[in-house]
């Protein structure tokens, strides 16, 4: 049987996701990818893969899901309800999926995209090097129920682990820096910036999402006349009303709105994670501890296949009870021939 | 065609976010700046500076993505500025290859309605708005926004209109927009703050295709008025009925 993933129901807008494109901004391609790539390394993490495997991402909700082999699968990102057979799941850990079993995941709880890792990655073909759907770009598209995702072959054996649950699903304060269009802002302008609570707008996706807050807002003098120029994620663009837009992976790459500032690499999961309605505050730093906390994301990223834990589970939950070995209490023999 | 050598710009570089610089050849749209830009974005490429993972052009400017924790600012800023002193860039040459592309398109109708709005911007009637689009012959200065996505100028100094301050929610791909004496030809369903005045049915972008995009920096472009029934019969034509010639 092939290894694949059946999608009996889908959340909309669902879509295969690794990290992306580095290399295409000079044709008008922007990196795209896992909308939040902390939540793709620690599905890697979690199946001791590669962090290039694909994986299924969730925008609000989950789908209802049937495998055609034996799988490992990983849960992480925004916390959903999640279930297989009817047994819950432990979110932000992994599993064992037998044939033909039945995953259900249901509405997200705090934040914004969850995301379903397979053992092997889904096996889809690359475009311009990568197997992401760039939903902007045309390239790839959402998935739909009915489909079947394909998976590769998958080299490992462990399932059983669980990492810390993050807080950075209910907005709160993300860190910028100043960009080349910062100044076009004056500075009364920048500190009610930074003194403005803002919520996150209903309207929001893949490419960006609008903060809405009360009050003026925050247009500059220059106007609408200004030459575009590239965007990275975490510009914070300011349309002609002074409205602000954070742009995220999949933003266009090029731009005329002015840029009030950026939001660090370091907070950018956070940032995406912020469900509708969720409170976002700004504060400038320096370039140096901008540096500092981009030195600490990276060491994070290293250290996730450390932070692994055994899940203790709750015997009354386990349905094949007689088949494990229960000595002094410990988990099954499977989870201990984890290959890295 | 000759080149202005005696632009009084002083190219700048200046941090972008954490991991960007920009190199500007200008602070507003100009033919030696855009010469600069894709030709100096083209030296960075080639010059392999080791910790610089991504450069691209954009109209005036070259954008350099770069890991910060593996190549300082300072360092990079000064292999940048050392690349600018080694030649006039904005008397480079265009880059190689260059064609003169006519695509047929529909101004105006219900196909791309702000076309009365815009003229109006531009204080022309909408047939003198349509004699100057239609006649007007640009050149790609950059591709961005989107994949394969042109910026297209200089039109007309009427046409120096100003974006508008709230985004249109969705043009259609191969919609021809306007604002600030440049067109954009959107590759895909997009929103924007431009006004979309013309339609054609270009595919800028083909994601399964080994040429992939259809346009490249310094091409030039001409977009023919058709009428609706013309435009309809290039509907299953990826180049939308264009007529492709090389330059020179």
């Amino acid at each position: 049987m092939i290894r694949a993933l059946k999608l009996h129901r889908i959340a909309p807008g669902a879509s295969v996701q690794d990290r992306g494109r580095v290399g295409y901004r000079a044709f008008g391609v922007s990196t795209g990818g896992a909308a939040d790539p902390l939540a793709l390394a620690e599905g890697a993490a979690l199946l001791a893969q590669s962090t290039d495997c694909a994986a299924l991402e969730l925008p609000g909700s989950g789908g209802v899901f049937e495998a055609t082999a034996a799988l490992r699968i990983a849960l992480t990102g925004a916390p959903m309800r999640a279930a297989l057979d009817g047994v819950p799941l432990v979110w932000n850990a992994s599993h064992a999926m037998p044939a033909g079993a039945r995953l259900e995941i249901g509405g997200a709880t705090s934040g914004s995209y969850g995301y379903l890792h397979v053992g092997g990655g889904f096996d889809l073909p690359q475009q311009l090097g990568s197997r992401s759907a760039h939903l902007a770009a045309g390239i790839g598209a959402v998935v739909q129920a009915g489909d079947t995702l394909p998976i590769a072959e998958d080299r490992g054996h462990a399932v059983g682990f669980c990492l810390p649950l993050d807080n950075r699903f209910d907005g709160g304060m993300l860190r910028l820096i100043q960009s080349f269009q910062t100044e076009l802002f004056d500075a009364a302008t920048r500190e009610r910036f930074t003194d403005t609570p803002f919520s996150r707008d209903a309207r929001a996706n893949r490419m960006g999402m609008r903060l809405d807050s009360e009050g003026e807002g925050f247009a500059t003098s220059v106007g609408l006349n200004i030459l575009s120029e590239s965007i990275l994620p975490g510009d914070i663009q300011i349309t002609g009303d002074g409205t602000p837009y954070l742009l995220l992976w999949e933003s266009q790459t090029t731009g005329g709105y002015p840029r009030i500032a950026t939001v660090i690499p370091a907070d950018l999961p956070r940032a995406v994670q912020t469900p509708a309605g969720g409170v976002l505050r700004f504060r400038f730093v320096t370039r140096d501890e901008a540096l500092e906390a981009e030195r600490k994301r990276r060491d994070h990223l290293r250290a996730l296949p450390k932070l692994r834990t055994p899940l203790v589970r709750d015997p009354s939950q386990i349905r094949d009870l007689l088949r494990y070995q229960l000595i002094s209490g410990v988990t099954a023999g499977e989870s201990q021939d984890e290959q890295e | 065609m000759t080149a202005d050598t005696t632009s009084p710009f002083e190219p700048v570089i200046r941090p972008a976010g954490l991991n960007g610089v920009l190199v500007s050849f200008g602070d507003a749209l100009s033919e030696p700046g855009n010469r600069a830009a894709l030709a100096f974005a083209e030296a960075v490429a080639r010059d392999g500076i080791d910790g610089v993972e991504d450069c691209a052009p954009s109209l005036v400017s070259v954008f350099v993505q770069f890991d910060p924790l593996h190549l300082g600012l300072g360092a990079l800023t000064a292999r940048l500025t050392d690349l600018l002193a080694e030649r006039d860039w904005y008397a480079a040459p265009m880059p190689d290859g260059r064609r003169f592309i006519r695509v047929p398109t529909v101004y105006g109708t219900d196909l791309a309605p702000q076309l009365e709005e815009a003229a109006q911007a531009a204080g022309l009637s909408v047939s003198d708005a349509i004699s100057q689009l239609s006649d007007a012959r640009v050149r790609v200065q950059t591709i961005g926004f989107a994949p394969g996505q042109p910026y297209l100028g200089l039109l007309p100094d009427a046409w120096d209109i100003p974006r508008q301050t709230a985004l249109t929610k969705a043009v259609p791909g191969g919609a021809l927009v306007v604002a600030i004496r440049q067109f954009v030809l959107f590759s895909g369903s997009s929103p924007t703050g431009w006004r979309h005045i013309g339609q054609t049915h270009l595919k800028l972008f083909r994601p399964a295709s080994d040429a992939p995009f259809f346009l490249r920096p310094g091409d030039e472009v001409q977009f023919v008025q058709v009428t609706p029934d013309e435009l309809a019969r290039h509907a299953n034509d990826p180049d939308g009925g264009a007529v492709i010639e090389a330059i020179r």
